[in-house]
This record gives structure tokens, sequence and C-alpha cells, in this order.
């Protein structure tokens, strides 16, 4: 029986994986790197022990302080959540080895699924459908060149002709040793227009294995699944039992226990193929518990206590995943660090467990104030809707993730209401391609920031409102004026009342510091304004946008000079430090100067070559006297 | 607290003519306003923008807190007169980096800025305030100096500037000056005797003779850079503190000057709004100035909670007396109400401001006054003497004077009312107010009198057509001289404001005037009993 146990990884996994543990009366230990001491998974965890540094592969990544971790914290098991050592078969046996009880599947078969191109030999052998390893000549394009050691999508390339085969291949191999260390690549053909089906599985020690229904991940960009669901609108009962079967048979063949994902292309003409297992839980379970009601956390630690498993219930409804990434979209997907001022999802029902009636499942690894570093994963939170219909969890999807305020950081919130909201989507018309084709979805879903720049305007007004009317004159002449970046500017003025003279057509219903009420044309509109020095994040009934203020007075920029250095001060050249055409640094010493019995510093402003030094040591020099001349690289 | 009640009906025709005239003459304020906005009008404006310099209006919008109040005093100085309306310079007072401070802008669009009679006075009106209320003075300078052709009126009363802004330095109230421009000759005093200085660079120009006076005085061959460029007096003479890249950096670096000069904001009072609508203001006071009306409908409009104790309510009734608070400055509040002052009203209030100097509260004084009572009766019950009792309060009172015309102000009631002559820190003028020796048809009519007796004197025949000519002529002149307008053009009051406006202006005048000490009078003259 587990009585203590140790999550290997940080995030929303630990505390998944913790509130399992509170429901059972688990204690909990929690690593955590030096970036992450502050983080909620350490809070929450009854016994926390420092993994020191921050970057994986000093801290997460290491199995044996992990491990140490868990003996020192008195832990009897250890969960590896997703990510990091999930699947690293050194790990699952150093764990066993320790005397603890690993949370996974075997070692082997860890093992063996780590290892794609011997994971097809097997499972082709068990009669799962394969799409078949091409030997070159290659003479069929499209195909898709994967690292045999990759995962997550990682490493893939595809190659639409024979002329960037090669070139693919040889990136394929670095990246893939870079990253995996191994450098083995294979290549398939690469199905067009699929879609990404994949079959939650778990599996006891007595040999029972259940397959509990699919997940639809087709929604990626550059194959990083961002929205998941389930049941898949392209699958139906018959296809589902097939697709079931397979993957029972798969996660038999290669002796799986516990959770595990087996995960198949499904063609556009209802063909499937193996595309490869997991051996782990997977980020988007959350959608397959909710159907199902069940907790795939607490089946894993039964199983893992050697417990036979349960029978699976019936699937009820739909549930629809959505992962919220630090990430700007319409900015090339560039992960977007900083604090994360205000992290608040309105009407959610649960977390990290299944939803007992439908609503809204959150399941996050971040908070107000959570500092996002370039450490780790960018995905801050997935949001999970469970409704009667497909249609109403993607309403109520849409709708609470556009109301949701997320302050501080770019994500890809906007994207996902976008693809929640579409048409192809709603039809369920959607494959892995879908995004690619549809640059369109990762607009902001404000167009217009007019309302919303005036609500952060008047907003700030309302916060330094005072005794007097604001801006009062008895002579007025021209409004306030509120810049922000981007040129979006402001201009407001109030008559003596309080009501709004400019711009004309806006009624001012009311303001104050975190919410303005405006009315245009009849209709009224509520913002809320979260204001954080400069910056104003404003969140309004078309969606959020982030308005950085722009200073009234900008610094003058710190005059350049323009390669020479003269004489702060009459004074006595002292050392002389470098001699014409000497490469310096910004911030090198040059010379020195000796005036008043102090010794000043002269410093090469920027890096560059000294092009002229007509000083020499001992040699008076005014204010003024060129001292140096830098020239810059 | 009493609470003052009110009778204001806006449906009744009174207060719907009452308030049509109100506007009218409310319009003409704004006519004057746009008029002293305009500066030197379209084209000089255009060619300073053209130059990428910025109007005085805009300076001083940049130089202000964000959404921070900016009460113009004398903005229509000169109306009415040969000058331009504004007399080319833009003051008030207003908050920079929290602190109040009195701001005076030369418009280079106007003339180039150069001084004029009204200029001069209103420049100086200005200091007077940064003075008496201890607020910073923060010159915005671009003037091309004298306007020469009056430079008679100018020359030797213009020295006093220099006087009072050393004097106010010497009294520890700060004194910038941002040169945006030129400030030559005489002007030149401006940075030159005030505390910090900022220059524009490549703009302000500050020396005592241009080139072509040097070469005539010395035969120097010289050039505007070297004589006072801003690189020159930043690097050189030392009489620029800083050099200033633009206007508004130079504006950035006012904010900054007066951020250190270690003037905390005084935790303001607050004072809850009045309980009647402001907007009747306007319907109110009469439009007929023989129809006097109850101050208290004013009061109830202008003071926190429309509270006011009222002292001796039942003595002395064509005056109220009362302490009350504005935006949370307490106040002692004279107002006229019936028009005329008797006896008792100068002896009641003799004796109110006295007691408003025992507790170091400032009067606020709302005039609507026809004067001290006239006749036999009055002249033997002692009207001369007790008028002397208030005018020896009023003048000796150390507590600071706010006041209002709401309506008249003629005669010695003007003196007994704090008019300009008893020094009022602040007084302002409502759109309908007039304030005359007496009024225009009284005038007219004594002249005709007077004139009537010496014919009969000498025996002549009174030409009665010709008589009649004179007497309109006359109360025509002196209805136009007793208005408010004309009298705010010659610089006899701070301005006309909206009667809207006047508690948020009456706050600003008592938060400027807390920026000082005061205390009440220790003593006064000698009172005629």
């Amino acid at each position: 029986m587990i009585r203590r146990l140790l999550v290997a990884n940080r995030g929303e996994i630990a505390r998944r994986v913790f509130a399992t543990c509170r429901a059972l009366g688990i204690e909990t230990v929690a690593v955590y790197s030096d970036a992450d001491a502050g983080a909620p998974h350490v809070r929450e965890a009854d016994r926390a022990v420092r993994l020191p540094g921050s970057a994986p592969g000093d801290t997460y990544l290491r199995g044996d302080l992990v491990v140490a971790a868990a003996l020192r914290a008195g832990a009897d098991a250890i969960h590896p959540g997703y990510g990091f050592l999930a699947e690293n078969a050194d790990f699952a046996h150093a764990v066993t080895d320790a005397g603890l009880t690993w949370v996974g599947p075997p070692a082997e078969a860890v093992a063996a699924m780590g290892a794609k191109v011997e994971a097809k030999r097997i499972l082709a052998a068990a009669g799962v459908p394969m799409l078949p390893s091409l030997t070159e000549p290659i003479t069929r394009f499209p195909v898709l060149v994967k690292a045999s050691a990759g995962g997550g999508g990682r490493g893939m390339r595809i190659v639409q002709d024979a002329a960037g085969l090669p070139g693919a291949l040889a990136a394929a191999r670095r990246e893939a040793a870079a990253a995996f260390g191994d450098g083995t690549v294979f290549c398939e053909p690469y199905l067009e227009r699929a879609r990404h089906i994949e079959v939650q599985v778990l599996a006891d020690q007595h040999g029972t294995v259940l397959a509990l229904g699919e997940r639809d991940c087709s929604i990626q960009r550059r194959h990083q699944k961002i929205l998941e669901e389930s049941p898949s609108p392209a699958v139906g009962p018959a296809l589902r039992a097939e697709l079931c079967a397979a993957a029972v048979a798969a996660a038999k063949a290669v002796g799986s226990v516990g959770a595990g994902t087996v995960e198949f292309l499904l063609s556009g003409s209802g063909e499937f193929f193996f595309l490869e297992m997991n051996t782990r839980l997977q980020v988007e379970h959350p959608v397959t518990e909710c159907v199902l009601g069940l907790d795939l956390v607490r089946l894993q630690l039964l199983v893992a206590e050697g417990h036979p498993l349960p029978e699976a219930p019936p699937a009820r409804g739909h549930a629809i995943e959505v992962r919220l990434y630090a990430e700007d979209p319409a900015n090339g997907w560039l992960p977007s660090t900083g604090t994360l001022h205000r992290f608040a999802v309105p009407g959610v029902s649960t977390a990290f467990a299944p939803l007992d009636r439908p609503g809204i499942r959150l399941d996050a690894g971040v908070e107000d104030g959570s500092e996002i570093g370039l450490h780790y994963d960018p995905m801050l939170a997935k949001l999970i809707a469970w409704a009667p219909t497909r249609e109403e969890a993607a309403r109520l999807l849409a709708g609470t993730l556009a109301r949701a305020r997320i302050h501080g950081v770019a994500t890809n919130r906007d994207l996902l209401v976008r693809v929640l909201r579409d048409a192809e989507f709603l039809a369920g018309d959607t494959d892995t391609g879908y995004l690619g084709r549809h640059p369109a979805l990762s607009a902001p879903l404000v167009s217009a920031v007019d309302g919303h720049a005036l609500a952060a305007a008047l907003a700030g007004a309302a916060a330094r409102a005072g005794r007097f009317p604001s801006g009062w004159r008895n002579l007025p002449v021209q409004p306030q004026a509120v810049s922000y970046a981007g040129g979006v500017d402001v201009r407001y003025r109030f008559d003596r009342t309080g009501a709004l003279v400019e711009p004309a057509g806006v009624t001012l219903v009311q303001a104050a510091p975190d919410r303005v009420s405006l009315t245009v044309d009849g209709v009224g509109a509520q913002y809320a304004v979260h204001r954080v020095g400069g910056m104003s994040y404003v969140d309004g009934p078309d969606g959020s946008v982030a308005l950085a203020e722009l200073p009234r007075f900008p610094l003058p920029a710190a005059e350049a000079p323009q390669g020479s250095l003269v004489a702060p001060l009459p004074a006595v050249v002292g050392r002389v430090a470098v001699s014409p055409g000497a490469k310096v640094r910004g911030g090198d010493l040059l010379l020195t100067l000796e005036a008043m019995k102090l010794e000043y510093p002269i410093l090469a402003p920027h890096s560059g070559t000294v092009a002229d030094l007509p000083v020499r040591a001992g040699q008076q020099v005014d204010v003024g006297t060129v001292l140096a001349t830098i020239s810059p690289h | 607290m009493p609470v003052l009640s009110s009778a204001v009906d806006p449906e009744a025709p009174s207060f719907v003519d009452n308030r049509t005239a109100m506007l009218a003459r409310l319009a003409e304020l704004d006519e004057a306003l746009v008029a002293a906005a305009a500066g030197g009008g379209p084209g000089y404006v255009q060619r300073h923008h053209a130059r990428g310099k910025l109007l005085p209006r805009e300076r001083v919008e940049l130089l202000l807190d964000r959404d921070a109040p900016f009460l113009e005093l004398c903005p229509v100085a000169g109306w009415g007169t040969d000058y331009p309306t504004g007399a080319g310079v833009v003051g008030g007072i207003g908050v920079v980096e929290g602190v109040e401070c009195v701001i005076i802008a030369n418009d280079p669009t106007v003339r180039g800025g150069a001084v004029n009679p009204y200029s001069l006075k209103k420049t100086q009106r200005l200091g007077q305030i940064a003075a008496e209320n201890r607020l910073p003075l923060i010159n915005l300078v671009e003037s091309g100096g004298a306007d020469l052709p009056s430079q008679s009126e100018i020359f030797i009363p213009g020295g006093r500037v220099f006087r009072d802004l050393t004097a106010l330095s010497a009294a520890r109230v700060p004194t910038i000056a941002v040169v945006f421009g030129n400030a030559t000759a005489g002007g030149a005093y401006i940075p030159g005797m005030s505390d910090y200085t900022i220059f524009v660079e490549g703009q302000a120009k500050v020396f005592l003779a241009g080139p072509p006076l040097v070469k005539m005085a010395t035969g120097e061959e010289t050039d505007d850079e070297s004589l006072g460029g801003a690189a020159m007096h930043a690097t050189t003479s030392g009489l620029a503190d800083f050099l200033a890249r633009d206007e508004r950096d130079a504006l950035r670096l006012a904010r900054s000057v007066v951020r250190r000069l270690n003037r905390r904001p005084a935790a303001h009072p607050v004072g809850g709004p009045p309980r009647f609508d402001p907007e009747e203001l306007l319907g109110i006071p009469s439009a007929d100035q023989r129809v006097p009306y109850d101050p208290r409908e004013i009061l109830a409009r202008v003071l926190d909670g429309s509270e006011l104790d009222e002292f001796k309510p039942r003595y002395g009734t064509a005056l109220v007396t009362g302490w009350g608070e504005l935006h949370g400055y307490p106040v002692g509040v004279l107002a006229n109400a019936q028009g005329v002052l008797y006896s008792a009203e100068a002896q009641k209030a003799a004796q109110f401001i006295q007691l408003a100097n025992a507790s170091d509260t400032p009067l606020l004084f709302l005039q609507n006054t026809t004067g001290y009572m006239v006749g036999s009766a009055y002249e033997q019950g002692g009207i001369i003497k007790h008028g002397a009792l208030m005018i020896n309060a009023v003048a000796n009172s150390t507590v600071p004077h706010l006041t209002v015309n709401i309506g008249a102000s003629y005669g010695a009631g003007n003196y007994g009312m704090c008019g300009r002559a008893f020094d009022p820190r602040f007084l302002f003028a409502w759109p309908n107010a007039r304030s005359a020796v007496m009024g225009a048809a009284q005038l007219a009519g004594t002249l005709e009198i007077v004139a009537r007796q010496a014919a009969a004197a000498r025996g002549r025949p009174f030409d009665e057509d010709a008589a009649a000519g004179v007497r309109a002529m006359v109360e025509q002149q002196i209805e136009t001289e007793s208005a408010a307008l004309f009298l705010s053009g010659r610089l006899y009051d701070d301005g006309v404001i909206d009667p809207r406006d006047t508690r948020t202006v009456l706050g600003i005048a008592l938060s400027a005037v807390h920026s000082g000490q005061f205390s009440g009078a220790e003593r006064f003259g000698v009172f005629r009993m």
C-alpha cells in the first residue's frame, strides 16, 4: 500500500497527482528546482525536496537526485507525471532498485516503446495496423521523417520530394541525437488530411487491459496538440471497437502496465495506422476522465499497488480540453515569459478531478503572480469542458476562455477561442493540417482596440481622481492624451459633471480604477481593467487586450558618443591600459585620469577598435581634450 | 448640522427667464475665452506649430499632472481694450508633481509674446498670488520683450516683476524659468532672477543685447548663439541649469525640479458635495438687478453638504453670515441678502469678521449689494460710522478672503464686501455681475439733477432734449463699464467664472490659500463706536 508518494514532476501534473493522493489519504512529496521554489505544487505537497539549479538537466531530469529525494523524504512510491523522466527506462529501474513503488509501466515496456523502430516491428507482429517504414530509395512522397527515440512531435519532418530528403534526414538525425541521445531516424508515408486519434489504455498486473475510448487530438500546431476531445467526431461505434481492439493488442504485446496511450493516424478514407504508444499518463487524460467519470491517477495507483482493475463505465457526453500556452500565435508562436499578474478563470466547477456534472474543469500549474520562465514547458493550464453534446462543450469552453483573465504574458487563448467557435471545427471537419490551413485563427479576438484603450485610459483617470472634477478647466482647450504602444492614442475630456465630452458618441456610465462601463450606440459594455506599472490589461466583452502605456516624457536617449572620449575634468593621464589598434569591449578600461588625488577610469563606451590614442601617461589634459577614439566594429 | 433648504422651482417662469439671461451672458464669456485661446490667430499659430513649437496652453498641459485641474486666472485680461484678449499671457494655478504651482506662460503667437500694459498687470497679479499663497512660480518664457509703442507704461513699473521674483525666492517660494525662445534685454532677468532655469536647446535666446546693438555699442561682430544660445548658457555662462533637448524635455525637467523641491503635498481635507444641483445656479440670480435674491440658494449649491451654521440669523437680516465648509476647508461666509447694507448689517459683519480672525477661519464674501443705505434717518443713525466699522474689520482682517461678485457690487458696499482694493486673495465674478460707484441709471440721473441745479443757479433754461440724450449716453457708458467682462478685462478681478464652477474654483482657491500659513489679526484699526 502506498503511504507517501513523490511526484517527479512540476506544474499542473504534479498538482493533479497530489489532488488524487489527498483524496486517497496518501501523503505527498514534491521536488522542485530553484525556479519553482514558490510554485503551487511545492506549497500543496506535505513535504518538498529541493533540486538545486533550474535547468531541467540539473533538476527534474536528474533521476539520481529524485530517487535520493524520495528516500530522504520517506516516500515509498514515485509517480513520474508526463515528460521529464516519465518514459525513461533507466529511471524506472532505479526507482524499483531503490525499493520504491513505481507508478508506471515496467522498465522493459518503456524501453520497448521508446525505440520506435523496434516497437513497430513488435506491434505489426501483434496485428496492429502499421504504415510501412520506408527504405531507401524512397519514391512515394510526401514522407514523414521521425526520430526513433522521439515523442510529442519533436524531431518530425515532412518531406515533399526526393530533393529535400537528404537534408531532412541529416537534420533530423542531428536533432534527434541532440535531443534524445539517439540519432536513429526512420521514414513513413505521410498521410495528408489525417486525424490524430488515440486510445487510452489501462492495464493491471493481472493481465487485464482496458481500452477507455478514444481521444481526437487533431488540432495541432507544429505536431504539438493544443485541443483534445472525446469522443472523436470522426469515430463511430464500429471504428471505435476496431481502434480499441488494436490498442489492447498493442498494450498486451509490449506488456504495458498502468496507463498508456496508443496513438493512431486516421486517414480520410477511414483507415487507421499505428503512430506511437506512450506508456504514461498523457497531458490530455482529463477528457477521458470527464466522459467516463473516472480518476485515472487513482487507477494508476491501484494498479501499482497490485489491485485488479474494475470494469470501465460507459462514456457519457462530450469533453473538450484546450491547452493554454504562454506563447504568441500572432507572433510566430514565440514563447512569452514574465510575471503572470493575474490568472482567473470564471465559472470553474472543479480542478484536477473528474466533473460530477457538466461544467468546467481547470488543471492549472500557475496562479496569480507565477513567474513564467524559459526553463520549462510553456503550458500554463488545461481547461476542460464537459457537456451533453459536443456543441455545448465547445460553446461553454469558448465562453469560459474568452472571459478568463490572463494578464502578464501572451497566450494562445484567442486562437483557442477562435477554433472553438470555428464552423469547420464545429462541423467536426478537422485534421492535423487544420491550423496550418487557417492562419486567420491566429489573429487576436479584438481587432479594434479603441474601446479597450479608452477604458484603460479612463480607469487611469479614475485612479488619479482627486477632489476636483478630473481634468477640470475653466478654459478648456485640449483633451487629456494617453498613448499606448502600437500607435494607440487616446484622447478624452470630461465636463464639470464628469460626463465625457470627448470622444464624441461614447457615454461613460461609470469609471473606477479597475472597471469601466461605456455605452456606444445604446449598447453598454463593461471593461475590467487591471493596471500593473505601465501595463493595462483590459478584459472587455469581445476579448482581452494588453496595452503598454508610453511614458508622457520619454527620457532622452543617452548621449551616444561619436567614438571620441574627452576628458571630463582637467587632470593628468595616469595609466594607459590599451594601445592603438587594440580591440576593446564596452566597459574595458582604456586609461585613467588623476586629479584632486582621485583616479577616474575612462572606459570604452562600446566595443570596437582603438582608432586613436593621442595622450600618454603623465600628460596634462584639459576639459574636452580627446583622450581616445573607439571605432565600432 | 443645519442643512439649507431650497425653494427653487426650475419650472417657474422667473427661473427660466433668469437662466436664459445667464446663458446669454455665458455665451459672451465663452466668446471672450475663445478669443483668448485663439492667441495670435490661426496664421501665427500655424507658423508657430510649423516650427515644431508648442502653444502656451499646450506647454501648460504637458507641465501639469495628468487629469489635474487648472484654474486659469485673468483669462480675458485686456478684453475691451486696444490690446488682445488674454494679453498674450496664459496663467493660473495647476498641480505639478502633486504640488500646486502658479504657472505663467507667454504666448509668442500674440505679437511675439510682447509685454503690453495688461500683460504686465496680469503677470504681476499672478506673481502676487504666488507670493501671498506661497505657491512655486513656474515661468514658461518666450517673449520679445516690451511692446515698444506702450513702453512708457511698462518700462518703469515693469522692473517690479524682477524685484518680485527675487523677493519670492527670498521668501523661499521657489521660482523656475523654462525658456523656450526669446528672453532678451529686460526679459533676460526672468531666468536671471529665478531659482532654477531650463533652456531649450536651439530655441532659447537669452542676452542683454542682440548682435546689432552689440555692434553699435562696442563694434563687436557676433551672433545669437554666442550671445545667448541655450548651449552657451548651459556650458559656458552657467545661466542655464539644465539644457533641454526639446520643449517636451524642458517640461519633463521642470517637473523633475518641482518633484525635488521637497514640498510634500499636504493631505487634503475631504468635503461632500452639496445636496442641490449646481446646474440650478444659472436660474437663481435675478436677471433684473433690482430684484434681490436669497444667497442661501447659492450657498446650498456651493457649500459641503449644503450645510451652513448661520450666525445672528435674526439680526441684520440683509446680510447672511455663517460657518460652513467648502471641499472640507472651513469658511466664514458673508453674503448680501437684500442688496442694501444697513447699520445692523455693518455691525454684524464687523463682529463676524473678528470672530473669523479669532478662529483663523478664511472668509468668503458673496457680493450682491447696492451699497450702504442713504437718507437722513440712516445718516443720523450713524450709517457711515457703522460702515466704517465693517470696512475697518475687512481691511485689517488677516485671514484669507475670497470674494465672488454674484450680482452687484456698488458704492461703499464694494469696500465693505471686500472688493479688489481690499486685496482678497482671490476675487471672481459671475457673468451677470456689475460693479461701479453706483447704478448706471442712478449715476446718469444724479448727473442730470446736478446739471439742472447748475442751470437754475445761473438762471439759464434747461435743455430737456439735450439732457435726455446725455443721460442715455452716460447710462449706456456706465452700464458697459460696470459689466463683469469689462472689469475682468481691466484686471479688476481674477476671472469671470461660470456659476456652476463656483465650488470648484473656490475649492482650488482655498487649497492654494492653505499652501501657506495664516492666522487671524492680532489687532484692528480703532473701531469708531
